[in-house]
């Protein structure tokens, strides 16, 4: 069996998040982190590893520095790293994100696909299913829990009130939520691996099947129109009452934006 | 692709068990003002297994037309023919603005149909306008207008960004529940119904649904929750709760807590908001008897409506609240809910 992990390297906006003077963030100075989604994803790989033997195969798009995360990985367990680096893939929305990643992945074998449902940077959850679009396999997002049963996977998928169970042939892509599990420490044995470990890059030349036009800044459909700091918001009203006449104002407010 | 074919707006009337999702109501009252901006109609999309009777509904909140989607396979959500349905209809009725609920059903389904028909999407939109890209102009850069501006939180909730999709049609976005303002209900009003099957031919994208397991627990979750009765360390003790329990009771709410009250034992970790808890949107917070450290701001300051009560007039949490009051929590609280209970009462 094999397992594509798809991870990404994202800026720990719990460590608080910096700006450049133009308002655009300073990803230089922030700390990195495997995105946490991922991660749990990278686990469920793992744990498939521990009990059907399954190879498990880390790629990650980013900037050279991205290939941390596919030493974290390896560290963890996985066996191989792929980083997707090429100057032409800068600026990708999801679209062209997903692209890439498919167009990476074409190029490997693989029974599952695991991805995390969303990164906490962007917080879009779309390049999961997207990339299972260009791919056209099935695609079970937001898994609570996944088994394997013969040539299929049985999901755990999370609804607002409900959780369906989903049965899927695969190859099929999973989009996993950090609730998943806690994902395993780096041993000190895996952190040697890791140090060794050779991890492949691949560029545009090595995407298998994708257009230019598809790919990076100018393959991108979204544009930003403009981006900014967060508006915090203003201090309200602050009355000093007897708590009749608090009780009283707190109701004339309720009624006024239309709660009761 | 020629953009000018692309017209109207239409939004997923999403439903659930054959009901329609509160969401779905909530895009149609947005659609129905981009569309008027726009000189044209909103045209709600029911996609669904005996779903056809729901398009009065719809039309009653707004809907200028219902196109509805009607078979078997589609009896309960499933992203596959889902997506075949959704895209179809697009390829078929080339709309210019789709809108989907952010919904865990509409953030599989928009990703899903976006990358099918080949246009951009933006996830959890919190706000929409029609203008123009670039904002202002660039020379040498044509400015289009009438293009949809879709307005949404990144990075933790630390930066917003406006983003357009100049190029292609639909122009897609996902929406955040709960945000956008339905319409006053007219009852009998009536929209024109159209039918459209582009049939269903499961594949190897058809997954299987084993089992459908609702209601996992009793308790709501709190990100989920549209009221939270949050309450801090100043409640006092485990007991005293029960006054916040009674407040949520009356107005429809939910009980959260800070973690001052999680790390005292009073309340489970699930409850509790802020930067090491969860982060919540709700239309009304309340905070009772909490001061407001950064980290508990940093999970509810996007509420909508902040009302604390905290008998320390220099609490942080007053820099936040829209309605700050300032007083004793113990009897406050309980006579509150007592003319929530007769308001409600007399409705």
């Amino acid at each position: 069996m094999k397992v594509v992990v798809c991870v990404k390297q994202v800026p720990d906006t719990k460590g608080g998040v910096k700006f450049n003077p133009d308002g655009t963030l300073d990803r230089a100075a922030m700390l990195t982190i495997m995105n946490p989604d991922d991660k749990a994803g990278l686990e469920a790989a793992l744990r498939l590893k521990d009990q059907y033997g399954a190879e498990v195969t880390v790629v990650t798009m980013g900037l050279p520095k991205a290939e941390e995360v596919l030493r974290e990985a390896i560290a963890m367990g996985a066996d191989k790293g792929i980083l997707v680096t090429d100057r032409v893939l800068g600026g990708a929305d999801t679209w062209a994100t997903s692209q890439t990643l498919a167009g990476a992945i074409r190029n490997l074998d693989y029974d599952l696909i695991i991805t995390g449902r969303q990164a906490i940077d962007g917080d879009t959850a779309q390049v999961g299913p997207q990339i299972s679009e260009h791919l056209g396999i099935p695609v079970i997002s937001y898994a609570q829990k996944i088994t394997v049963e013969g040539d299929s996977v049985v999901v755990e998928r999370q609804y607002d009130d409900r959780y369906h169970v989903l049965k899927a042939k695969m190859p099929c892509l999973i989009t996993a939520l950090a609730e998943l599990n806690e994902p395993r420490y780096m041993t000190p044995g895996g952190i040697f691996d890791a140090y060794k470990a050779e991890i492949t890059t691949w560029g545009r030349a090595e995407l298998k099947d994708v257009e230019d036009s598809n790919l990076g800044l100018k393959g991108s459909p979204t544009q930003i129109a403009r981006a900014s700091d967060k508006v915090r918001k203003g201090k309200g009203e602050k009355v000093t009452l007897d708590p009749t006449e608090s009780v009283a104002y707190i109701m004339d407010k309720l009624k006024e934006k239309h709660v009761i | 692709m020629n953009l000018e074919e692309y017209k109207g707006v239409f939004v997923f009337a999403q439903q659930v068990d054959n009901k329609v999702s509160s969401i779905a109501l909530e895009l149609i009252g947005e659609g129905k003002r981009l569309a008027e901006k726009l000189a044209t109609e909103v045209t709600a999309v029911l996609v669904g297994s005996g779903v056809k009777d729901l398009a009065d509904e719809l039309a009653a909140y707004g809907a200028d037309k219902v196109i509805v989607v009607d078979d078997p396979e589609l009896k309960e959500y499933r992203t596959e023919p889902y997506a075949h349905a959704l895209s179809s209809v697009i390829n078929q009725f080339k709309p210019e603005i789709l809108l989907v609920g952010a919904t865990a059903i509409g953030r599989d389904l928009g990703p899903r149909v976006s990358a099918r028909v080949h246009t951009g999407l933006t996830a959890d939109c919190t706000s929409l306008e029609i203008g123009d890209f670039p904002i202002n102009p660039i020379p040498g850069k044509e400015q289009k207008h009438n293009q949809l501006l879709m307005t949404r939180p990144a990075f933790g909730g630390n930066t917003i960004a406006t983003i357009a999709c100049p190029d292609f049609r639909p122009q897609m976005a996902t929406v955040r529940p709960g945000v956008m303002q339905k319409l006053e209900k007219k009852e009998g009003a009536k929209a024109v119904v159209e039918e459209y099957n582009p049939g269903f031919t499961p594949d190897n994208k058809y997954v299987e649904i084993v089992e459908v397991v609702k209601n996992l627990t009793d308790t709501v979750d709190i990100m989920d929750a549209k009221i939270l009765v949050s309450g801090g360390r100043g409640v006092g003790s485990p007991e005293n709760f029960k006054i916040l329990d009674d407040l949520a009771e009356a107005i429809g709410g939910t009980v959260s807590c800070s973690r001052a009250v999680v790390d005292a034992g009073w309340k489970s970790k699930d409850l509790q908001v802020g930067q090491t808890g969860k982060t919540v949107r709700p239309n009304v917070y309340f905070a009772i008897g909490i001061s407001g450290a950064i980290q508990h701001l940093a999970g509810m300051e996007e509420s909508d409506i902040i009302v604390a009560i905290n008998k320390d007039e220099t609490a942080p949490i007053f820099d936040v609240a829209d309605y700050g009051i300032v007083g004793d929590l113990n009897k406050i609280v309980p006579m509150l809910t007592e003319q929530i209970k007769s308001a409600v009462a007399n409705k």
